[in-house]
C-alpha cells in the first residue's frame, strides 16, 4: 500500500509547481495552464483521501472540480482573446493599470 | 509492483509540471500539460477511481487542453526571449521554501479521519460508474444541478466575451465601449 | 389692626410712587396727580388715626414691620416707633404735605413732567415718613438719605436749566457732608451700645462717658447742620429755590429741613449728657439765625428772601434745642411749618399770577389785583414776624424766654436782633410785592389773575392754621403741647426754672415790641419813604454789596474747598493716566510681544517639526509606493507568501511545537 502521505506530498509538489508557474510566467496562456496544474494537484489530493478514507465524497468533489475547471478555462480563454484582440497587452507585465 | 507504477506516474507528473512552467514555447508547454494530465489519470486508476480517470482524459485532456491549443494557435504569439518575470528568482526561492516546509509538515503529520463505508471491495464489486452515479444522484443532486447552471453561465460568458466588437456606428453608449480598444 | 394702620402710613405714598413711576406714561397726568393726592390723603387719615390713639393713650408704641437684617451683634428691624413726638411730626408731615400736594396739582398744571413731579413728591413723603416713624437709627438714616435724594431730584426738576442742575448737585453734596458726620455718629452709637434701637440706646445713655456722649452728639450735629442748613452748611438752601415753588414749600419749609431738628430732639438725652455739644448747638443756631436774617434784608428774589428766612428760623429751632427747650423747638417747628408753607405757596401764587416773575423790583401794587393771595401772604407775614396772637409769636417768644430765663443772655440778644430783622424783611417783602406803585412789566400786567381754587383753598387752610395753630402751646410752658410732649422732650437733669409771671409777661412785651418796631421801620422805608432803601444802600455801598452777595460765602467756599478738591481730583487723574494706564499699557505691550513670540515659535518651530514629520512620511511613502507595481503576479505572490507565513505561525501556535 502506498502511504497517503506520498500522495499528499505529490499533490503538494504539483501545487507549488503550478503556483510558481502562475507567479513567474509572463505569457497569459501559460499562466492559465499553471492554474490547471494546480487544479490537478488538488484533484489528486481529493481522490487519494477518498480512497484512503473509503468514501465517495472525494471522487465526487474531484468530478466537480473537473467540471468547474472546464468552465473556468473557457471563460479565461475568452478574456485572453478579448485582451489580445484589443491590443491592450500580450503579456502579464503590460497589465499594470493598478500601478500608482 | 504498485510502488513502481506509483513512482513512475508520480515522477513523470512532476517532471511534466515543471516542464509546463519552464519551457519557452507555449505549445511545448501545452504538450507537457497533456503528459501531466494523462499520468494523473493513471494515478486515479491506481486509486480505484476509474470513472474519474476516464472523465479526466475525456474532458480535461480531450476538451480543455484542445481549447488551450486552439487559442494558442489562434493568437499566434511570438516566442519571446524573456519569458519569465524580471524578478523570478525571488519567487522561485520563495516557492521552493514554501515547498520545503510543506513537505516537512506533510511527513510529520499523522493522518486520520472518519472512514466511510465504501471499501475498495465494495467499489470493485459495484463498479466505479455505479458508485459515482448512485452517490451523485442521491447525495449530491443539488450540487450537480448547480454545476450544470455554472457551466451554462460559463458558456454564455465565453460567448459574450469573445464576440466580435460591433462597428463604431452601430455601437451605442454602454459597457461595450469598454471592450473596444 | 392699629399696627397695620401704622404700617400703611408710608405704604400709601409708596404705592403711588410705584404706580405712577412704572405705569405713569400710560395714562393722563391728571390721573397721576389724583393718585398721588389720594395716597397722601389716605396717609394723612391713617396718621390722624394713629395720632388720636396716641393722644388718648399717651404711651409710646413700637410696631415692627419686619426683621430686616442681623449679623453679629447687630439686629436691625424695619420698625416704627409711635410716641407723641412722632405723632406731632406725622401730623405736620402728612397734613401740610397733603395741602401742598393739592396746591401743586394746580400750580404744576400743564407742566411737562407732571407725573414725574408727583412720583418724586410721593417718594419724598415716603422717605420723610420713614424718617420720623423709624424706631432705630438705621431707618432714620434711610429716610434721611431718601429725603436728600428726593430734594436733589426735585430741585433739579427743571433739569435742562444749568443753574437748576447745579443747585441740585450742590444740595446733595452739602447734604452728604453732613451725612458723613451722621454716619460716624451711628457707628459710635453701635460701638457703644451694640444696638441701634432708640428705646435701648436712649435708655442706657447714662452709661456713656461725657466725652463719648459729646463725640456722638457732635457727630449727630454735623448731620443736622447739613440737613437743616445751619452754619456752615446752609449754602444749598438758597440755591435750592431753583426748584418749583411747591417743592420749596414742602421740602425746605415744612418738612425736610426740620429733620435735623427732629433728630436732635429725638436723641436729646445724648445732648443733655454733653453740655459742650448743647452749647455748640445753641451757638450755631443763634449765629445762623442772625446771619441769615442779615442776608435776607437786601435780597431781590422773592423766594430767596423766604429761603434765608427759613435758614434763620431753623436757627431759632436749634437755639431752642441748645438751651434745652426741646418742646419749644418742636412747637416752633410746627408753627413754622404752617406759616412758612403758607408764605412759600402764596409766593408761588404771586409768581403764577405774574407769569413767572420772581424779582421784587418788578413787582408792586398787587394787593388789589390778587386779593386772596395778598390776604394770606399778609397773615403769613404777621405770623412769622411774631405778632400776637398768631402762631409765630407764641413759639418764638417761648424760645426767647427760655434763653433768657436760663441765663443765656448772649443767645437771647442774638435771637432778639434776629426777630427784629425778621419782622423787618418780611414786611419789606410784603410792601415791595403788594403795595406801592406797580413796577410790573406792562406785558405781564395784563395777565395778572388770581390763582385757581385748587391753589387758594390750601392757602386759606394754611392761613387758618397760622392764625390758630399757636394755641396748642398756650399758655407758655403749660399748653397742651407741653403736656403731650412731656414724656419725650423734657431735658433730663434739668430743673425747670420757675419764673414769675411778670418776667414772662415782660418778655412777651419785649417780643411784641421788637416785632412792631420791625414793622414800623419797614413801613417807613418801603411804604412812606420809598426812596429810603436806596439812600441807605448808597450810604454804605460796601455793606450793601456784602449783604447782597451773601457775604461772599459761596465764593470763599469755592476757593478753599472746591478748588482744592478739584486739584486733588486732577492730580489723581494725572496719576491714573500716566502711572496706572502706563502700567496697563505696558502689560498690553507685553502681551503683544509674547503673542508675537509665540507666533514666531509656532511658525518656525512647530510647523517646522510638522513639516519634517510630513516630509519623512513622504519619503517613507515614496519607498513603499514601489510595492505597488500594478502587476497582479506580484500581488498574488505577496498574498501567497503572506498566507503561508500566517498558516505557519498558526500551526506553530496550535500544535505547540516550535518551528517545524
Amino acid at each position: 500500500m502506498i502511504p497517503l502521505s506520498a500522495y499528499v506530498a505529490l499533490s503538494a509538489i504539483l501545487f507549488i509547481t503550478g503556483l510558481l508557474g502562475v507567479l513567474i510566467r509572463r505569457n497569459f496562456i501559460i499562466v492559465l495552464m499553471s492554474v490547471e496544474i494546480m487544479l490537478n494537484a488538488a484533484n489528486i489530493n481529493l481522490v487519494a483521501f477518498s480512497h484512503y478514507l473509503e468514501s465517495m465524497a472525494g471522487q465526487m468533489a474531484a468530478l466537480f472540480v473537473i467540471a468547474i475547471a472546464a468552465g473556468e478555462a473557457a471563460v479565461g480563454l475568452a478574456i485572453i482573446i478579448v485582451v489580445f484582440r484589443g491590443k491592450i497587452a500580450t503579456n502579464v507585465d503590460q497589465i499594470n493599470l493598478l500601478k500608482w | 509492483m504498485i510502488y513502481l507504477l506509483f513512482g513512475y506516474f508520480a515522477t513523470v507528473s512532476i517532471l511534466a509540471g515543471v516542464f509546463t512552467i519552464a519551457l519557452k514555447n507555449p505549445v511545448h508547454c501545452g504538450l507537457s500539460l497533456l503528459a501531466l494530465l494523462l499520468h494523473v489519470a493513471g494515478l486515479f486508476v491506481m486509486l480505484n477511481a476509474e470513472f474519474l480517470a476516464a472523465v479526466q482524459i475525456i474532458v480535461y485532456a480531450g476538451a480543455i487542453l484542445i481549447l488551450y491549443l486552439f487559442v494558442l494557435m489562434l493568437l499566434n504569439l511570438k516566442t519571446e526571449e524573456q519569458f519569465l518575470h524580471k524578478k523570478y528568482p525571488f519567487f522561485l526561492f520563495a516557492g521552493v521554501a514554501i515547498l520545503g516546509e510543506l513537505l516537512i509538515l506533510i511527513f510529520q503529520t499523522p493522518y486520520g479521519g472518519i472512514k466511510g463505508k465504501v471499501t475498495p471491495e465494495v467499489l470493485l464489486n459495484v463498479g466505479p460508474s455505479h458508485a459515482i452515479g448512485i452517490t451523485m444522484f442521491s447525495d449530491y443532486l443539488l450540487l450537480f444541478e448547480i454545476v450544470g447552471v455554472f457551466l451554462l453561465g460559463a458558456v454564455i460568458g465565453a460567448i459574450v466575451l469573445a464576440k466580435p466588437s460591433p462597428t463604431p456606428e452601430s455601437a451605442g453608449d454602454g459597457p461595450t465601449e469598454v471592450i473596444k480598444s | 389692626m392699629s399696627d397695620f394702620i401704622v404700617i400703611l402710613i408710608p405704604v400709601f405714598p409708596l404705592l403711588a410712587v410705584l404706580i405712577n413711576g412704572l405705569l405713569g406714561h400710560r395714562y393722563s397726568p391728571e390721573l397721576a396727580g389724583k393718585i398721588a393726592l389720594s395716597s397722601v390723603g389716605l396717609s394723612f387719615l391713617c396718621a390722624l388715626t394713629v395720632f388720636t390713639s396716641t393722644v388718648s393713650s399717651g404711651t409710646a408704641r413700637e410696631v415692627i414691620a419686619y426683621s430686616w437684617f442681623f449679623g453679629g451683634d447687630l439686629h436691625v428691624n424695619l420698625g416704627f416707633l409711635i410716641d407723641p413726638l412722632t405723632g406731632i411730626m406725622l401730623m405736620v408731615v402728612t397734613g401740610v404735605g397733603f395741602l401742598i400736594h393739592v396746591y401743586s396739582v394746580g400750580y404744576m398744571h400743564g407742566e411737562e413732567g407732571f407725573t414725574r413731579f408727583f412720583v418724586y413728591m410721593n417718594l419724598f413723603m415716603v422717605s420723610m415718613l420713614l424718617l420720623v416713624m423709624g424706631n432705630n437709627f438705621l431707618v432714620l438714616f434711610i429716610g434721611w438719605e431718601g429725603v436728600g435724594l428726593c430734594s436733589y431730584l426735585l430741585i433739579g426738576y427743571y433739569f435742562s436749566k444749568v443753574s437748576a442742575a447745579k443747585a441740585a448737585t450742590k444740595a446733595f453734596v452739602v447734604n452728604r457732608i453732613g451725612d458723613a458726620g451722621f454716619l460716624l455718629a451711628i457707628f459710635l452709637v453701635f460701638v457703644n451700645f451694640k444696638t441701634l434701637d432708640y428705646t435701648k440706646v436712649l435708655a442706657n445713655v447714662g452709661q456713656l462717658s461725657t466725652e463719648m456722649a459729646t463725640a456722638i452728639a457732635l457727630c449727630l450735629l454735623v448731620g443736622a447742620v447739613g440737613k437743616s442748613a445751619q452754619l456752615p452748611l446752609y449754602i444749598w438752601l438758597p440755591d435750592a429755590m431753583e426748584g418749583p415753588t411747591p417743592v420749596s414749600a414742602l421740602i425746605h419749609a415744612a418738612t425736610m429741613v426740620t429733620a435735623g431738628v427732629y433728630m436732635v430732639v429725638r436723641t436729646h438725652v445724648l445732648f443733655d449728657m454733653a453740655p459742650i455739644a448743647m452749647g455748640t448747638v445753641a451757638v450755631i443756631g443763634g449765629a445762623t439765625a442772625l446771619f441769615a436774617a442779615t442776608i435776607g434784608l437786601v435780597q431781590t428774589d422773592i423766594k430767596r428772601v423766604l429761603a434765608y428766612s427759613t435758614v434763620s428760623q431753623l436757627g431759632y429751632m436749634f437755639l431752642a434745642c441748645g438751651v434745652g427747650a426741646y418742646v419749644a423747638a418742636i412747637f416752633h417747628l410746627v408753627t413754622h411749618a404752617f406759616f412758612k408753607a403758607l408764605l412759600f405757596l402764596s409766593a408761588g401764587s404771586v409768581i403764577h399770577a405774574l407769569g413767572g416773575e420772581q424779582d421784587l423790583r418788578k413787582m408792586g401794587g398787587l394787593a388789589k389785583k390778587i386779593p386772596i393771595t395778598y390776604k394770606v401772604f399778609l397773615i403769613g407775614t404777621l405770623a412769622i414776624a411774631g405778632i400776637p396772637p398768631l402762631a409765630g409769636f407764641w413759639s418764638k417768644d417761648e424760645i426767647m424766654a427760655h434763653a433768657f430765663v436760663n441765663h443765656h443772655y448772649g443767645l437771647y440778644a442774638m435771637a432778639a436782633i434776629g426777630a427784629f430783622l425778621t419782622s423787618f424783611y418780611m414786611f419789606r417783602l410784603t410792601y415791595l410785592t403788594f403795595f406801592g406803585t406797580s413796577r410790573v412789566e406792562p406785558e405781564v400786567e395784563h395777565h395778572i389773575h388770581e390763582s385757581p381754587s385748587k391753589m387758594t383753598v390750601p392757602l386759606m387752610i394754611l392761613a387758618g392754621l397760622a392764625l390758630l395753630g399757636g394755641f396748642i402751646g398756650v399758655p407758655p410752658e403749660h399748653g397742651w403741647l407741653h403736656g403731650f410732649l412731656a414724656g419725650v422732650a423734657i431735658p433730663i437733669g434739668v430743673v425747670p426754672h420757675e419764673v414769675s409771671a411778670g418776667t414772662l409777661l415782660g418778655l412777651m412785651g419785649v417780643a411784641v415790641g421788637i416785632a412792631l418796631a420791625g414793622w414800623g421801620l419797614a413801613h417807613y422805608m418801603y411804604s412812606l419813604h420809598t426812596k429810603a432803601a436806596d439812600e441807605w444802600a448808597e450810604r454804605s455801598p460796601a455793606v450793601y454789596r456784602t449783604l447782597l452777595n451773601k457775604y461772599y460765602v459761596d465764593e470763599i467756599y469755592d476757593v478753599i474747598f472746591v478748588e482744592s478738591f478739584k486739584k486733588i481730583g486732577r492730580a489723581w487723574d494725572w496719576f491714573d493716566q500716566n502711572v496706572i494706564d502706563r502700567v496697563v499699557r505696558g502689560i498690553g505691550h507685553g502681551a503683544d510681544s509674547s503673542g508675537a513670540g509665540i507666533t514666531w515659535t509656532e511658525k518656525h518651530v512647530i510647523y517646522a517639526g510638522l513639516n519634517v514629520v510630513g516630509y519623512a512620511n513622504h519619503l517613507l511613502a515614496w519607498s513603499w509606493r514601489k510595492l505597488q507595481t500594478g502587476l497582479v503576479n506580484h500581488y498574488a505572490a505577496v498574498i501567497v507568501i503572506g498566507l503561508f507565513i500566517l498558516v505557519h505561525f498558526v500551526l506553530v501556535w496550535l500544535t505547540g511545537k516550535s518551528v517545524l
